[in-house]
Formats: structure tokens, sequence, C-alpha cells
């Protein structure tokens, strides 16, 4: 490759490469303005209808807000059980076992069979039935869990089976044993392609982990329809919510696409 | 299919043999016996024998599509053989048909795999791991080799490849000749008793295959047992003890490398080596 020198002011290279860096300043100047106009507009029309109580909403906002950590937290512990279920779920999907094969699969068919609110009731609600009574967190941890893991266990094996197939020929040949090539060479390999998908489930788990609420878990949405129903103010409550769900998912959305990055970057 | 371009009754019973009569060849390494392949139906090698002395190097040629890469594939049993043995070392494996696929005849596919070095077409370096990883992983976990042995292993096969300053590089880093060199090195470090190198220059820009080409002639001056797809002719020419022709999944003639490259005894070896000669690829190596 070769470089051409600086270019020099007054150079067509340097006019290209100056209107080149206008039309993207101009892009993300108009692309920056139509964001804040429109919720502008929002916060103008909502606070116009006379309805909206700042005063609730400087009151209880951080009581509120205290539900943003627990969310983040169900939310963490869950994707890692679920990763967990996940590699464990795959490699059994893949496996020429007919027994465990059979298992991971009927797993994988049964919770996506299913929605996750009835997972959540069946785990916190049916399961006492049986004298086995697990407390609103791990309940809801649990089902979260069993339930991601089970849309993982697919992303995984895609991952696995996007490892080429060289791969594993070249560990065999030298005489590695199975679980070596599995362990050593395919896996890293399947993880690296997968960790996108993980960040996308991760925010995904975010929102979907407001399910929980229905089993009393003091999260953010548990936390905003009680105060909100408590003095009839659903809808600040509301918005209070969806605010801090937003924020939360644009954050980690964010520091998905930065992980990713370095990724690629780092991709020898 | 085979079937309808060969008809049976012109095939010989037997694969012509020519005894190889080399002074500084040791006892046998490699003994394939009848080896045979089928893809369902389709019979891709048609009873192979082959055997391989310590010190020599054997160079197959064929048409593509003459199973010269299934038959080597079949050696480290990456590929199965549906009716045959294979021998490495010591270390005897037969077809395994019916898939029982006991512990026994896994470990010992295993022993023959540990016996052998392979290097593919498509080099299949780990991308995961830097070069020097990729030359330590087996030797430390699969034969037991500490650390520290396996490092100065490492480096001295490194060194002998031409790239002992490319140790801490990742392969994506590094050009397709030294992916193929550092893939030669890994195979190396296990100490084998035989080289199985499939098309190693196929997947090479043209002018990056003589230096691979030349780490391969200097192991096989050196002595190393190899086995070796290729369409390098003018290798095999210089490296070759033994050039052995393959057409329709059987031997068809085998011989020391000018007699097979100059004058073959069989019409069809003597076909392949015109087109092959007339054909541009061979024009530019």
């Amino acid at each position: 490759m070769v470089l051409a020198a600086e270019p020099q002011p007054g150079s067509i290279l340097y006019q290209v490469e100056a209107s080149q860096a206008r039309a993207r300043t101009v892009f993300r100047l108009k692309f920056a303005a139509v964001w804040v106009v429109l919720i502008g507009l929002l916060l103008v029309g909502l606070y116009a209808t006379g309805n909206i109580d700042t005063a609730f909403i400087a009151e209880w906002g951080p009581f509120i807000l205290l539900g943003a950590p627990i969310t983040v937290l169900l939310s963490v512990v869950s994707i890692i059980l679920a990763t967990g279920l996940a590699i464990v779920g795959s490699v059994a999907r893949l496996s020429r076992n007919p027994y465990i094969n059979g298992v991971a699969s009927l797993y994988v068919s049964l919770v996506r069979g299913t929605p996750l609110l009835v997972q959540i009731f069946f785990i916190y609600f049916a399961l006492p039935q049986f004298g086995v009574v697990i407390a609103s967190i791990p309940a809801g941890i649990m089902a979260l869990s069993f339930n991601y893991g089970a849309y993982m266990t697919e992303i995984f094996r895609a991952g696995i089976q996007a490892v080429p197939r060289g791969q594993r020929e070249a560990a065999q040949a030298l005489g590695m044993p199975e679980r070596m090539v599995m362990r050593r060479i395919v896996l890293p390999q399947a993880f690296r392609i997968v960790i996108p998908a993980i960040g996308n489930d991760f925010v995904a788990m975010i929102k979907d982990s407001a399910l929980v609420s229905t089993i009393a878990v003091q999260e953010l949405l548990w936390r905003s329809e009680t105060v909100g129903t408590r003095f009839f103010r659903t809808l600040e409550a509301l918005i209070i919510a969806a605010a801090i769900y937003w924020m939360l998912t644009i954050v980690f959305s964010w520091a998905q696409e930065r992980l990713e990055r370095r990724m690629a970057r780092g991709d020898r | 299919m085979t079937e309808s371009t060969m008809p049976e009754s012109t095939m010989p019973e037997e694969p012509l043999r020519h005894p190889i009569k080399a002074p500084h060849l040791g006892e046998p390494v490699v003994r394939a016996i009848g080896i045979e392949k089928y893809y369902g139906r389709n019979h891709v090698l048609r009873g192979m024998d082959m055997e391989v002395r310590r010190g020599e190097a054997v160079m197959l040629i064929g048409r593509s599509g003459s199973g010269k890469t299934t038959f080597l594939r079949c050696v480290n049993f990456l590929e199965e053989p549906t009716i045959g043995s294979i021998e490495i070392d010591g270390v005897r494996v037969a077809a395994d048909p019916l898939h029982a696929r006991s512990r026994e005849h896994l470990e010992q596919i295993r022993q023959i795999r540990i016996r052998s070095g392979m290097v593919f077409q498509e080099f299949n370096l780990f991308p995961h791991m830097s070069v020097l990883q990729n030359l330590i992983a087996a030797p430390t976990k699969v034969l037991g080799v500490s650390h520290a042995e396996a490092v100065e292993r490492a480096e001295g096969y490194l060194g002998k490849v031409g790239l002992a300053e490319k140790r801490d590089e990742y392969p994506a880093r590094l050009s397709g000749g030294q992916k193929q060199r550092v893939a030669i090195a890994r195979a190396l470090c296990m100490e084998p008793k035989v080289l199985l190198f499939d098309e190693p220059t196929s997947a090479l820009d043209p002018e990056l295959i003589g230096e691979v080409l030349n780490v391969m002639e200097g192991l096989a001056h050196e002595g190393s047992t190899m086995i070796v797809v290729t369409h390098e002719l003018h290798f095999a020419r210089e490296a070759a003890d033994r050039v052995v022709f393959l057409e329709e999944g059987r031997i068809i003639e085998e011989g020391p490398p000018e007699k097979m490259l100059d004058n073959p005894d069989d019409d069809r070896t003597r076909q392949f080596l015109r087109r092959f000669l007339a054909s541009p690829r061979a024009s530019e190596s």
C-alpha cells in the first residue's frame, strides 16, 4: 500500500478530505437534532396536558431508580447461568449419544415452546405444590436462566458449527482426544463467534426481567407499579421506569458495541 | 461414479509393484493394507496397499478425484477406511465399518495420530493461539512434555522453518507461506514417525510456494519419512524417493521419480503427465 503524503491545503485531495469530513459532521448534527427535537416535543406535549405530577416524580423517582441495580443484578446473574447452560446444552445437542442429545433437545423444545411468564409462574407458584418453595429472587433468576439458556443453546450450537471443520481435524491429527479438541480448540473459537449474540441477549434480558415483577421481585417495574397504583400516578411511574430501562439498554448496547469493535480489532 | 468410465475387467488384479532398492531406507514405518473406502455406494478407494520405510519420501500424484487425498486421510483415520488396516510404528488399527467405536479402537486411532503429523492444504493453524501456543499445545497436553522442553522444541523447529522471530505472532498476521511453515513446525513438534502432507501448496499464491517446498525438500533430504499428495512435479523429482500414480482409487504404477516422470510404463500415467504438463497450472510453477 502506498500512502500519499499529508495533503497540502488547496490540493484536490485536501479538498476531498475536507468535504467528506464536513459531510460527516453535518450528518451527525442533523441526526442529533432529530432526537433532541422529538424527545423534547414528547416531554413538552406530556407536560402541556397538565396531567404530569412533577412533585410525584421528584419524590418517588429515587425509589423506582433503586430497582435498577436489582434489574441489572438479576440480568447479570441470569446471563452468566444461561451461558453455562448453553455451553453444556449446545455440546449435548451436538452429541452422538441419543440419550444426551434427546435430553438437551427436549429442554430446548420445552422452554422455547412455552411463554417465559408461564415458566416464571410455574417455578414460583406451581412448584410449592410439590413442596418446593423458592424465594422470589432465586425463582426469577432460575426462570430467566432456564429460558435464555435454551435460546442460547441454539446460538452456541450454531457457533460451534461455524468453527471450520479443519480446526477440529488439525487438533485430532495432533492426537488430542475428543474432549480436549472441544475444550481447547472448538469452544474458544465458538465463544468468540457468539459474543455479539450474548450481548444482544443480555440487553433483551434486561427488558424481559420486568416479567419477574409478577412474582414480587422488587425490581424496576415492580417498584414503578407499586407506587404508581398506590398514588394513582401510573403514567409518571411508568415513564420513569421506561426511561430507566431505556438508559440501561443504551449504556449496555454501547458497551457491547465497544467490546465487539475491540474484538474485531484483535481478531487475528 | 468410477464404475461407468472404467470397466472392472481392464483393471489389474494386483497393483503393479516396483520394489524399491534404496540403501538409506530403514525398516517399514507405515503399512497400509487393503484400504478401501466407500462414500455411500461410491467406491473411492478400491484396494490400496502401501509400505513406507523410515527415511522414505513418497509422493502421491494423480488427477483430482483419483483418491490420493482420501487415501492420505485414511492413513491417520481422519477419513475412516471402510475396509483394511493401517499400521504406523507398530500400532495397528483395522477399519471399523460398522462403527462399533470401541474405546480401544478410538485409543488406537489416537496412537497412530500421535505417531504421524499432518500438514493440511488450508494450514488449519489455531487462530486463537499465538504461534508458540500452536506449537506447544499438543506436545504438552497430549505427550505430557514439560512446558520448558516443549518451548525449547518449538523454538528449534521454528528456527528450522526460518520463522524464529514469529513465535509470539498470531496466525492472522502471517502470510500463507509463513502459516504453512508454522504448520509444518507444529507437526514436527510432535516428533512424529511420518509426516503426511495434503497438497500443502495448493492454497498458496504462486510466489509463496517456493518457501514451503524448500522446507519440505530440506526435510526429505534430512531423512524425514513422509507421504505427500502434490501437484508439484518438479518438487517430486527433487525430493521424492518414490512416486506413486493413482487413478480411480488404485495404485496404477510406482517407482523412482526419474522413471515415473520421464519414462513411465503405464499408458494412463503417460496420459496424465502429458495432460498435466500441458495445463497452464504446471507451466506456472
